[in-house]
């Protein structure tokens, strides 16, 4: 413990007062008694923890994936699937949606790998739009309509997700948690190589490391942690759909992490906040809330490089005189 | 499955494949020739619609509902490189994508703010409004071989514009050595806005051909956008005879497959169980023949030379 606090560097103060931040909701949302904060923000963290792991594999590995709802939507079907079986519990239905949302990572990656630029862009899409087909046509578990769970998991028998507050901190864990394993991931020789690899892959491969297979496992991390966030998803909504995994949904996750700034993950989390309270607070003045949206996205690009993130920074060295 | 239904489904997969053309040649040349991303390809189609269906309104002559269309189309495609595009081409893809994406968002409901959510529909030209009997007694609507045929002159009206002449010489030019081009005192910022004026013009074409057909809605452009992607990705980006030979192939399979895959599918299994892989499968098919594509192609069937 010693040692792990001495190795926070002063730019940790960010992520760390993120997170103080989101454990302080459930709070204010008891002293102003508005329930609606609670699911809102764990909306806000479950897609976060999705966005880190496009973030892992965008910002640091160079790798634009266009289907990573997908991984969302198998995690949260295999919450759906089970539960229409009358298997409520987490202790089968988190592996279960862990090692779907893998393997279907595994073998869609060995394909898409070999492609690289607008192609790799392209056939995550075709992969993604697959899924979604899939879903659309499962009739017995609701088809096009999506399917309402009966009851939100136990864990080994306790009733841990069924109550608003203990999901909430639930949610908060598996954040931090996915988190502190993508910092690590990305300080790790392991992650080393990878980003080495979207510096410049030719020189990686020259100096003895196969890239494909880092690129690979990485993929397959990224797209455990999404479908971590579809069996988070599922519980909180209690309601699986085919829209989960769209392709308008693949892109929202895009414009997340771009929005929070590439490649530093707090800014993936930063990115889904963002995302989402513009979306409520926007869509609490006007129905057509989008066409305001559509025309900040352009102008974020356009004139703010480096996400919100990167907006901040150049507002504090700004401030500082820099 | 008779061979009668065979031959008009495989006239509607013709149809639907050269409608796809035309979306998906200007979204290969702005893709092959300025690496741009173009997100907001589809949204040109369905603008292409409704603005047939306004000049419709006001003019009641379809012939001039389209040039006048058309024209906007054109005008509009412009304004967008001019105001906005035009500060992206030095930006990674992701930037691109992002852009483009919040173009449809904003276009899309844009659309619904001028014109209402409730779908439009406009009608065929009296001209073309029957049928035709074809070849084994088969009555098929006009309209549909029109659109194949205009699909297939605007095809060899590209392919004489890419081949033959000086525009055309630049744009392959600037599709494998845009660098080089440019240092041989080629205007290429005009090169760019008159591609993608261009391909705006194709997209809002392809737009006013099928809103006699489908109904005119918000969100229309976004299920072909996807589909002209698959078209240029597996043709090979920047590939115009790619585009051409992928958009024929893609409107076949996923016509013929939607049409037949429970049928064939009943030869070897149950009825039910074909009834419910059927539809899926159909629907995945193209994405299918994609991957498998790009796994031993991975830069699609005629990759341009020098990229």
């Amino acid at each position: 413990m010693q040692m792990s606090l001495k190795r926070l560097r002063p730019h940790d103060g960010v992520p760390i007062l993120i997170f103080l931040i989101l454990a302080a909701i459930p709070v204010l949302a008891l002293i102003r008694s508005e329930d609606y904060l609670l699911s809102l923000f764990e909306r806000l963290m479950i897609f976060a923890i999705a966005a880190l792991s496009l973030d892992l594999l965008i910002g640091y590995g160079g790798l634009i994936s266009f289907g990573h709802a997908a991984f969302v939507g198998l995690g949260a079907y295999a919450v759906g699937i089970l539960s229409a079986h009358g298997m409520h519990d987490a202790i089968i239905a988190l592996p279960v949606a862990l090692l779907s949302s893998a393997l279907f990572a595994y073998v869609t990656g060995v394909v898409c790998l070999r492609t690289k630029g607008v192609y790799f862009i392209m056939i995550t899409l075709a992969f993604g739009q697959m899924v979604f087909f899939t879903a659309s046509s499962l009739a017995p578990y609701g088809g096009d309509d999506g399917l309402t769970i009966a009851a939100r998991n136990t864990l080994g028998g306790f009733a841990l997700f069924r109550s608003e507050g203990s999901l909430y901190y639930l949610i908060w864990g598996c954040l931090l948690g996915a988190y502190c394993f993508c910092r690590m991931l990305v300080g790790s020789r392991f992650g080393r190589v990878f980003r080495g690899a979207k510096e410049n892959a030719l020189r990686m491969e020259t100096i003895g490391f196969n890239v494909y297979r880092f690129q690979l496992a990485a993929y397959v991390i990224a797209g455990m942690m999404a479908g971590l966030s579809g069996f988070l998803l599922a519980n909180a909504t209690e309601f699986v759909s085919p829209a989960y995994m769209s392709w308008q949904r693949s892109g929202d996750l895009i414009i997340m992490v771009i929005l929070g700034g590439l490649g530093s993950l707090h800014g993936a989390i930063i990115g889904a906040g963002a995302y989402l309270l513009l979306e409520e607070w926007l869509s609490a003045f006007t129905e057509d809330w989008k066409v305001i949206f559509g025309p900040f996205l352009v102008l974020v690009v356009l004139f703010a490089r480096g996400g919100l993130l990167g907006m901040g920074k150049g507002l504090v060295r700004r401030l500082s005189g820099g | 499955m008779s061979g009668a239904l065979v031959f008009v489904q495989v006239l509607n997969g013709l149809q639907f494949g050269v409608l796809l053309f035309l979306i998906a040649a200007g979204l290969t040349l702005v893709f092959g020739v300025m690496n741009f991303i173009n997100l907001a390809h589809g949204v040109q189609y369905m603008l292409g619609a409704y603005l047939a269906v306004t000049f419709y309104l006001m003019t009641a002559s379809f012939l001039l509902a389209m040039v006048l269309a058309l024209l906007a189309a054109l005008a509009f495609g412009l304004l967008l490189e001019l105001a906005v595009f035009r500060r992206l081409y030095d930006r990674d893809h992701l930037d691109h994508v992002i852009v483009t994406f919040g173009v449809i968002i904003f276009l899309d409901h844009g659309v619904k703010l001028v014109w209402g959510s409730a779908p439009l529909s406009l009608p065929i030209p009296d001209l073309f409004s029957g049928s035709v009997r074809l070849p084994g007694g088969i009555l098929y609507p006009t309209w549909r071989l029109v659109i194949v045929a205009a699909g297939l002159a605007t095809a060899i009206l590209l392919y004489v514009l890419i081949a033959h002449t000086r525009v055309g010489m630049l744009i392959r030019a600037g599709a494998t050595h845009a660098a080089m081009v440019s240092a041989l005192g080629v205007n290429i910022r005009r090169l760019f806005t008159i591609i993608f004026g261009l391909g705006a013009m194709l997209a809002g074409f392809a737009g006013i051909l099928i809103a006699p057909i489908l109904s005119v809605e918000p969100g229309m452009g976004d299920t072909v956008l996807i589909l002209a992607f698959v078209i240029v990705v597996l043709g090979g980006i920047g590939s115009i005879r790619g585009a051409f030979v992928a958009a024929l192939v893609i409107g076949l399979v996923d016509t013929l497959g939607r049409s037949f895959s429970v049928d064939i599918l009943r030869l070897v299994m149950g009825p039910s169980p074909a009834r419910t892989i059927g539809p899926a499968l159909a629907s995945m098919l193209i994405y299918l023949l994609m991957a498998v594509v790009l796994y031993f192609r991975p830069t699609g069937l005629f990759p341009v030379k020098g990229r």
